[in-house]
């Protein structure tokens, strides 16, 4: 196996503000790496780092073998996509589903736009009935739909996800989930999934990192974490944390 | 013991250019001084249902019910001077979003102290002193500091335990928690619910907690209502939230990812057009 995605020692800097203290993490390609802590904890930070949307200051990510510099060039956003946490921020308001799904397609040259499109639609279960919308006249799992159909209409090979499903009901979670996972079953994809919910990542990765404060708390794969095998305390606060509230804790 | 409040046949509809839309259609159900979970997907009527309770549905709204009663007072004809007296006063609401729901050109301090001085005739000293106290009944450790914050400088954590202590600070009755927690995280959610369940217990408040989290709300509350297209579908006991009955009240349960639980892929809420009947 190949490794998708390898940070090694990454320090994110804002101003005088750490936010990620030299995060090292390898990710094989097909493999789902999951992110959890508390908010601040620099889950979101690294991801975005990835995408060039943070100022690293040490460190190197290297993705598909390649190291990235301080620019990230148009196949380096072929093979990397993003969705982000909120279905209602992240899509143009004035902008219709299939002029959405175009831009990506004509910025990177695609042919065949139409039927892409429609595929696209599809394939995140909406039907061309959406194509011709905006955004305001979808729900917030539909949105997500859209969102997820735009970063699946280049062909990446590695996902990033933000937190897809924390601004989203619980039962419509649960549709995300299955898409997200049917989608990666069909492409091979690789899938780097940001959350503060522990389950959403036991369900969803194989690996996962937890973070506190920008840095490293301890790396887990799924089925430790099930077992309840787990070193350090602070994971084992999150793991009660996720069975609910009890009176009196 | 007379309970607090009585909604019975509640109907909140919304005239709209493509015919009437019935938010909330026929709800009823009684509360005394315990905690009530409102439960459901988005759009099916938990909100409107809170909402109309306290008197905040738009004005374009038509609202009837056989009954609307809060400790003798008829909801429905009481006049809007009545309402806005009891409203914050007896009656509190939670929002959702810390971020959206405070002034975001007033300090902490001076919005929990505007509260106060609405319903009650106090000295800005004494105002002052009083919105102190309840920043660290909402366990704010430096509570002097907070009160001088404006909201953006707070987290979103800190800014929901501002806003419980606004709405706790003129001592309501009544309690009406819309989604409070959602925006939060894990376990920021529990150290709110932590306080939220305190408070409500020393004062013998009674809660209205409305939420999409079933499991959540069944371990905090102690009668759950569920509701479907604007209706009740299943009212139990919260404690008694495995023996559910109704099959989108189990879908509701099932389809939360569980720590543990192999299944994939996840159960799907199904929604059968006949549960809206």
């Amino acid at each position: 196996m190949t490794t998708a995605l390898a940070i090694d020692r990454l320090r994110v800097t804002f101003d005088d503000f750490t936010a990620l203290k030299d995060v090292s993490l390898a990710v094989e390609s097909g493999e789902s790496y999951g992110l959890v802590g508390e908010s601040g904890s620099g889950k979101s930070t690294l991801l975005r780092a990835v995408a060039g949307l943070a100022p690293v200051s040490g460190g190197t990510i290297n993705v598909n073998g390649k190291r990235l510099g301080r620019h990230r060039d148009k196949a380096f956003y072929r093979e990397v996509q993003m969705v982000f946490q909120d279905p209602y921020g992240s899509l143009h308001p004035r902008q219709t589903v299939d002029r959405l799904l175009l831009e990506p397609l004509a910025i990177h040259g695609f042919d065949n736009s139409e039927r892409r499109i429609m595929r696209a639609l599809d394939e995140v279960g909406l039907g061309s009935g959406f194509r011709f919308r905006y955004s305001h006249q979808l729900s917030g799992g539909q949105r997500q739909r859209v969102a997820i159909a735009r970063a699946l209409i280049l062909e990446p090979s590695i996902l990033l996800l933000d937190e897809p499903t924390s601004a989203l009901d619980a039962s419509v979670q649960a549709e995300v989930l299955n898409l997200l996972e049917q989608v990666r079953a069909d492409r091979k994809l690789t899938f780097v999934m940001v959350s503060h919910d522990l389950a959403v990542i036991a369900h969803m990765c194989d690996r996962l990192m937890v973070m506190q404060n920008g840095e490293e708390v301890e790396q887990l794969t799924a089925a430790e974490l099930t077992a309840r095998r787990v070193e350090r305390d602070y994971t084992r606060n999150l793991l009660v944390a996720s069975e609910g509230f009890r009176s009196g804790a | 013991m007379n309970p607090l409040l009585t909604v019975e046949d509640l109907h909140v509809r919304f005239p709209t250019r493509t015919g009437v839309v019935e938010a909330v259609r026929g709800v009823s159900f009684t509360l005394g001084r315990e905690r009530l979970g409102i439960v459901g997907e988005s759009g099916s009527g938990k909100s409107q249902t809170g909402r109309a309770i306290m008197g905040l549905t738009p004005t374009h709204a038509e609202i009837s019910a056989k009954r609307m009663e809060f400790d003798g007072i008829d909801l429905l004809r009481a006049p809007p001077a009545q309402r806005r007296a009891l409203r914050g006063n007896r009656i509190a609401m939670i929002l959702q979003d810390p971020k959206y729901s405070l002034n975001p050109v007033m300090t902490i301090g001076r919005q929990i102290v505007e509260t106060l001085r609405t319903h009650e005739k106090v000295s800005q000293a004494e105002a002052r002193k009083r919105a102190l106290a309840m920043l660290e009944a909402v366990q704010i450790r430096d509570a002097a500091r907070v009160y001088d914050l404006y909201p953006h400088e707070v987290s979103g954590g800190m800014g929901q335990r501002a806003m419980i202590a606004m709405m706790l600070v003129a001592g309501p009755e009544l309690l009406i928690a819309d989604e409070p927690t959602s925006a939060l995280d894990v376990t920021v959610q529990l150290e709110v619910l932590g306080i939220l369940d305190r408070l409500v217990r020393e004062r013998g408040m009674g809660l209205i907690f409305i939420s999409h989290d079933l499991r959540l709300v069944s371990s905090f509350c102690d009668r759950v209502i569920v509701m479907y297209a604007g209706k009740i579908v299943e009212e139990l006991a919260a404690s008694e939230l495995s023996r559910a009955e109704h099959p989108y009240t189990q879908g509701l349960l099932d389809c939360m990812p569980r720590i543990g639980a192999d299944r994939h892929p996840l159960p799907v809420l199904e929604r059968k057009p006949e549960w809206a009947l």
